[in-house]
């Protein structure tokens, strides 16, 4: 078996990639429903309905798409230049940390400050909490080559471990009647609903302007080119004159920070309070979704609405036809590999000796 | 101090750090080889879990434990060949593949149990592997034959790797292919052999939680010892002899914290005591760092004719 690059790739056949990737993983993943005994048809068309089919379904594929763009983001900018940040989940619950550590209550009214210079404040603190939690891994891998997925895998757990102590102890919620559960925002800090009765936020905007940001970043700045150069080839990157270790930390602050801020915003936009399963995974279904996006900003708006249209339809399609609901982690993930296949062999043609 | 010592002495302390290490080894094994062969396989965590349940459900189905591993085994091959597709055949990154099998594998089994256990509350046991009374070794007599396994299998792959053809040609396509390719080695052949191999340790290692350690499957059972298998791996620079050291010194400072916990010694929040393997894990991975001797070619797809 050996690779043999196309003498000229199709923009269209690249683009259609990915949407062939899916239909075959839709395809495959029929076998699954129908080993539960469910027929295929209505139960694609519940999820799809459960989606997208209503307003109310739309509304909340939105609220859970904005902490999916942002990670998705994080892992995005970081996997550009090549640093291979799995560790969003923990950077998430640190920001969603740090953000009720400044917008908390605490037991009495919080920090004496208008809301209008707290909310930044507490967006503020979220980033930096993400950023430095990714910083170390970055420096580690910069300086002594420490390979960064196992470091910010690792931080993963350690992260929960430590959320999961502050929520028993310094940080709990004593109204809470014994849940895990933090010290609640002051009124004030949350983010406006954007349509009245559901549950999307205004968190849902800036995430949005968040990916046009970085999209221009990547695009139009020397900070964009460098991450991508020190992607392609670090060796040649530090020749050209790109700092290797001050492009490498920047990239750790952005992907880290983006990360928080999504802890902040699922705070602030949705939950009031930190509890110990507020992210069903967004840090790891972010590094899905930038993958298959192609790692493009604004390609990633569209993955991220995928995703969350199928977790959120096949919420709801598991209620109505009793098919697991893990059947929507099957394909997302099974869309991953599909998708990456897909967009090699729209560049790569197989031979088979 | 004299508490210490005297926890030092106490049997059940080491019976504890051979069972928590067993899983390590296998799994640090199969890492090992993967990446011998030059292949990242980050799959580990979600194969684990994947090995863990087919293994459980072979057994529960009726099948003598043995075969529950085989199965588990088997699990493991074909995820390993489906990491060696991607990354060998096709040349994808070796990160990303290997994530996307760790959420597949994990998802595919999540939803498997859910099919299979539609309404079940308390999850359904199995009778595990009973410990080996009649082999009067004490602690090794305490531990199930898997255990003994494993401890066997470190020379077994030590004198694989360095004794053989197929473990020299292993190694070839992990430090230079190139040059593998020009003694005839096939280096496609050479490193999905490895991964395959390897995956089906990671396999067994899952079933040793769910067909010795516990009698049931869990969701979070395996719970990160995939990547800390993987940390393990540079600890042991890549030698399976360091490797079984590793795994010991690891199960030993795992087994260490829950003693703590449970002698009421313990002053801090139980998560800080939780956190220590993680932790331990980063801290080898930093110690070493400086002397990590990674096989040369870890990480970099080949294509042939192509540099």
């Amino acid at each position: 078996m050996r690779l043999e690059k196309r003498p000229a790739i199709s923009p269209l056949a690249l683009t259609l990639a990915p949407i062939g990737a899916i239909a075959f993983t839709l395809l495959v993943s029929s076998l699954l429903v129908l080993w539960a005994g469910a027929p295929v048809a209505p139960t694609w068309a519940a999820l799809v309905k459960g989606g997208f089919g209503s307003l109310f379904a739309w509304t909340e594929t939105l609220t859970r798409a904005t902490p999916l763009i942002l990670t998705g983001l994080a892992a995005a900018v970081a996997f550009r230049a090549r640093l291979f940040n799995i560790g969003a989940e923990g950077q998430l619950y640190a920001g969603a940390l740090a953000a009720v550590a400044v917008g908390g209550l605490h037991g009495g009214t919080g920090f004496d400050l208008p809301s209008a210079l707290l909310l930044p404040l507490m967006f503020l603190a979220a980033a930096l909490a993400g950023a430095l939690l990714l910083l170390g891994p970055a420096l580690l891998k910069a300086r002594l080559g420490v390979d960064e997925v196992v470091t910010t895998l690792l931080l993963n757990f350690i992260v929960l471990l430590a959320v999961s102590a502050l929520l028993d102890g310094p940080m709990k919620d004593p109204g809470a009647m014994g849940w895990p559960q933090s010290v609640a925002l002051q009124q004030g800090l949350e983010l406006s609903k954007l349509v009245q009765g559901t549950r999307v936020h205004s968190g849902l905007l800036l995430a949005c302007g968040l990916a046009v940001l970085l999209w221009a970043v990547f695009k139009y700045t020397v900070f964009g080119f460098d991450l991508r150069a020190l992607g392609a080839n670090p060796r040649a990157a530090a020749f050209a004159g790109v700092p290797p270790l001050r492009t490498l930390a920047g990239v750790a602050i952005v992907s880290g920070g983006l990360a928080g801020l999504a802890g902040a915003i699922e705070v602030a936009g949705r939950t009031g309070y930190v509890t110990l399963d507020m992210s069903p995974g967004y840090g790891y279904s972010g590094i899905v979704i930038a993958m298959l996006a192609g790692l493009h900003p604004l390609a990633l708006l569209a993955a991220a609405v995928f995703v969350a249209g199928v977790l959120v339809g096949a919420d709801s399609m598991s209620r109505v036809i009793g098919v697991p609901t893990y059947i929507a982690d099957v394909i997302v993930s099974a869309s991953l590999i599909a998708v990456l296949v897909a967009t090699l062999l729209a560049q790569y043609r197989l031979r088979w000796r | 101090m004299q508490a210490l010592l005297e926890l030092l002495a106490n049997q059940a302390l080491w019976i504890a750090v051979l069972r928590i290490a067993t899983p390590l080894i296998f799994g640090t094994l199969g890492v090992l080889l993967c990446e011998r062969a030059g292949v990242l396989n980050l799959g580990i965590e979600g194969i684990m879990v994947a090995g863990a349940f087919t293994g459980w459900l072979a057994v529960y189905a009726g099948w003598p434990l043995w075969a529950g591993v085989a199965v588990a085994a088997g699990t493991g091959a074909v995820f390993g060949a489906l990491h060696a597709f991607l990354t060998v055949g096709l040349a994808l990154s070796q990160h990303v593949s290997g994530i996307g099998i760790t959420l597949l594998a994990t998802s595919l089994s999540s939803y498997a149990y859910r099919v299979s256990f539609p309404k079940v509350n308390t999850p359904p046991t199995v009778k595990p592997f009973a410990p080996m009374e009649g082999l009067g070794i004490p602690i090794l007599s305490a531990q199930t034959p898997l255990t003994l396994l494993a401890l066997l299998l470190v020379p077994v792959v030590a004198w694989l790797l360095y004794r053989t053809p197929a473990g020299l040609a292993l190694r070839m396509v992990g430090e230079n292919p190139q040059a593998a390719e020009s003694q005839g080695v096939s280096v496609l052949a050479a490193r999905s052999g490895a991964v395959i191999a390897g995956s089906a340790l990671m396999g067994v290692a899952g079933a040793f939680l769910t067909l010795s350690a516990f009698d049931a499957f869990f969701f979070n059972m395996v719970n990160g010892r995939g990547w800390i298998c993987v940390a393990l791996v540079v600890f042991a620079s890549w030698r399976p002899g360091k490797a079984l050291a590793g795994a010991l010194l690891f199960a030993f400072f795992d087994a260490l914290q829950l003693r703590l916990q449970q002698s009421g010694a313990a002053v801090l929040p139980y998560q800080v005591y939780l956190m220590l393997p993680y932790a331990l894990s980063i801290l080898a991975l930093v110690l070493v760092a400086r002397r990590a001797a990674y096989p040369q070619a870890l990480m970099k797809p080949y294509r042939k004719g192509e540099r």
